[in-house]
């Protein structure tokens, strides 16, 4: 749109978009365009000339402390990393056959997975812009493989649309455009745009109209092969006598504006969702033992900690080997602190009243996951779908298919939920039995004919039950931000806090890893003033 | 084509697009689409669809790198006011409820506790009950 046509204009243009039904798809698109923002990242920190013998504390063996240390390594820095688990890497965690996961309540899973099966309770998917991820990737040798982000041919399904039934993604958000395209073509022809749009303009978006809704010259969405190049054919282009393609006939204009449609749509506008994602070769985890050998013998594990103090010439914390029951105080002078805040909360900490305050202002998510290993690969052998999400309204809220060993025989996991807020709380109050048979139940909705038959075992992970971060991520919202964040990324004398929770870039490693950079460089530049 | 949404417009939609979903907040890695979960209504239905998810099913909570506190025999329950501003406004890692829970659901849920676990509070908490306590502004995302 030409910047002369002025802000009125635009915002009736607007209008009349919204009058015919492209409302909230406009809205989520815009509001997400808006937010949309680049990493900061410009390159490892560069730190260097650290005070002989100066000494750092890092609580917590997640990728912001593994990276802290790392760089405080690096620096010159003496570290020792305390962690409250068995194993190092934190949210960024596979679950693989052999495993065994208790969660809080006592509730213990064996997990059955075939050999090279995993689910990634935590992070399972990394966008093309986190390049702080990225480039630590590529330096501690992680290999990255496509992730499978956005598949045309997964299934929809809403149960207040489609006869419940689940359709096809191509051909639901087909005919949602389709149809918004014949709308607003004729608002134009109807000559309500005439005030909104200059002459020139609205035989340009007539044009666009035509084309991007895939409209007969009549300015019609109608069953035809146009709308079937788009939506999907009842009988496909082919071969010989029967090559001849057949039409698919429309879905119902009402069902097309199910919410569950354009939302599903609407998904992959986000920044954070637009493709090229990636995945590591061998499970989400192969990112936090990269780290781990980095910083190879500085962990102390089994580390529970109680109190974090400080005075004028360090930082005093006190900790329990969750093993042995035995008391330690380490001493240092500097800590990097990144145990997740609702944990935090519950230490005796010393720190500012306004640190304090911040800390117990942010609560967490509990998003749900669930994997489901089947016996064979039905959804590519059956349905045509390789990787990418099957969206439906119900507690699990998607099925997620592998993005790895495509083709292959034998027994695949695929993600049976991803739930969050309400549906998350629901599975997550269930007893892990109870969780595989809500995933199998709701999941048949969508693969009725072999979801039951083909599965073999399962495992869920109900983040609010995670003992070492009772919930998944920070939960920030405006007001809390505007009151606390600042307060809470800014170094309190000796300590200083990082992970997800201290970034704009929350539940995502990225968060982690830029949160950390800052951190680290707010400490070596105290360290060096000191 | 760089477009600012009015502030009308962005009202509007966030009218049409307010039914009982849950939408995928803003932020974070989600699952995206919307969910439609059962609307849960008497007190235990509402403790065994949302608070047990934390608290568990049988009300003890558990410890791991911190505490999900106990609801069961806690005496922190004798009094009606505190648990309703717990669940309304939030404590620590807890988020508020109010917003995915209307007052009426809350009030169910804290009645339903303080008389179930071995709690013997048996003056029911009302809606009214839960009104009164300041409600926050609904946020979400991270």
């Amino acid at each position: 749109m030409q910047s002369g046509t002025g802000l009125p204009t635009r915002r009736q243009l607007l209008s009349a978009i919204a009058a015919v039904g492209g409302t909230a798809a406009l809205y989520q698109a815009m509001t997400s365009l808006g937010h949309a923002a680049e990493t900061q990242f410009t390159g490892p920190p560069n730190l260097t000339g650290a005070r002989k013998g100066a000494s750092v504390i890092v609580l917590g063996a997640g990728l912001a402390g593994m990276l802290a240390a790392h760089e405080l390594t690096k620096a010159g820095y003496k570290v020792q990393i305390l962690e409250y688990q068995d194993r190092a890497g934190g949210r960024n965690w596979s679950l693989r056959g052999g495993d065994t996961y208790t969660e809080l309540g006592g509730a213990t899973q064996k997990v059955g997975f075939a050999p090279g099966n995993y689910l990634n309770p935590g992070p399972w998917r990394i966008p093309h812009h986190h390049r702080t991820l990225l480039h630590y990737c590529k330096a501690f040798g992680v290999a990255l493989e496509p992730f499978i982000q956005f598949n045309h041919n997964t299934w929809i399904h809403s149960s207040t649309a489609f006869g419940g039934k689940p359709v096809r993604f191509n051909a639901a958000a087909a005919d949602f455009e389709g149809n918004v395209a014949e709308l607003l073509a004729k608002s134009v022809n109807q000559k309500a745009l005439d005030d909104a749009v200059t002459p020139e303009d609205r035989e340009r978006l007539l044009e666009a109209l035509k084309g991007w809704g895939m409209l007969d010259k009549d300015y019609k969405y109608a069953s035809n092969l146009r709308s079937a190049s788009h939506r999907g054919y009842d009988r496909p282009p082919g071969g010989g006598r029967s090559g001849a393609p057949i039409p698919s006939a429309l879905y119902d204009f009402h069902d097309v504006l199910d919410p569950q449609v354009w939302t599903s749509m609407a998904f992959f506008m986000g920044h954070e969702m637009q493709t090229t994602m990636f995945q590591p070769v061998g499970g989400m985890d192969m990112i936090g033992k990269a780290f781990a050998r980095q910083v190879d013998g500085l962990v102390t594990y089994n580390a529970k900690v109680s109190k974090i103090a400080q005075d004028d010439r360090g930082v005093a914390v006190t900790y329990a080997d969750t093993q042995t029951g035995k008391v330690t105080v380490a001493q240092a002078d500097w800590c990097v602190c990144t145990i997740p805040l609702g944990v935090l909360n519950q230490i005796e900490t010393q720190v500012t009243d306004a640190m304090s305050a911040a800390i117990a202002a942010v609560p967490y998510s509990g998003q749900v996951k669930i994997g489901l290993e089947m016996k064979r690969r039905f959804w590519e052998e059956d349905d045509s779908i390789y990787g990418g999400h099957s969206f439906t309204d119900q507690e699990i809220a998607l099925i997620s298919y592998p993005n790895n060993n495509l083709f292959g025989n034998g027994p695949a996991v695929l993600l049976g939920a991803f739930a969050r807020e309400m549906g998350a709380y629901r599975l997550a109050g269930m007893t892990p039995e109870q969780r595989l048979e809500a995933a199998l139940q709701q999941g048949s909705i969508l693969h009725p004919a072999s979801y039951r038959k083909e599965f073999s075992n399962g495992a869920s992970v109900a983040w609010s039950r995670v003992p070492w971060t009772l919930g998944c991520c920070a939960r920030w919202t405006e007001e809390s931000r505007k009151e606390h964040y600042q307060t809470l990324v800014t170094m309190d004398r000796r300590i200083v806090l990082a992970g997800e929770h201290a970034s704009y870039v929350g539940c995502w490693m990225e968060g982690a890893l830029l949160s950390s950079i800052d951190a680290i460089s707010q400490l070596h530049k105290r360290a060096l003033e000191a | 084509m760089t477009l600012r949404l009015p502030l009308a417009l962005a009202a509007l939609a966030v009218a049409v697009a307010a039914p009982a979903l849950a939408q995928t907040p803003a932020g974070g890695d989600t699952g995206g689409g919307v969910v439609r979960v059962a609307k849960p209504v008497t007190g235990q239905q509402v403790y065994e669809a949302v608070c047990a998810a934390c608290h568990m099913a049988d009300a003890r909570g558990g410890t791991g790198a911190a505490t999900i506190p106990a609801l069961a025999a806690n005496p922190r329950l004798a009094g009606a006011a505190y648990p309703i501003t717990v669940v309304v406004n939030g404590k620590g890692a807890m988020p508020s409820l109010a917003g995915p829970l209307d007052d009426a659901q809350i009030a169910a849920a804290i009645s339903y506790v303080r008389t179930s676990f071995g709690n013997a509070y048996s003056k029911p908490v009302t809606a009214a009950d839960v009104a009164r306590i300041p409600h926050p502004a609904r946020g979400g995302g991270h």
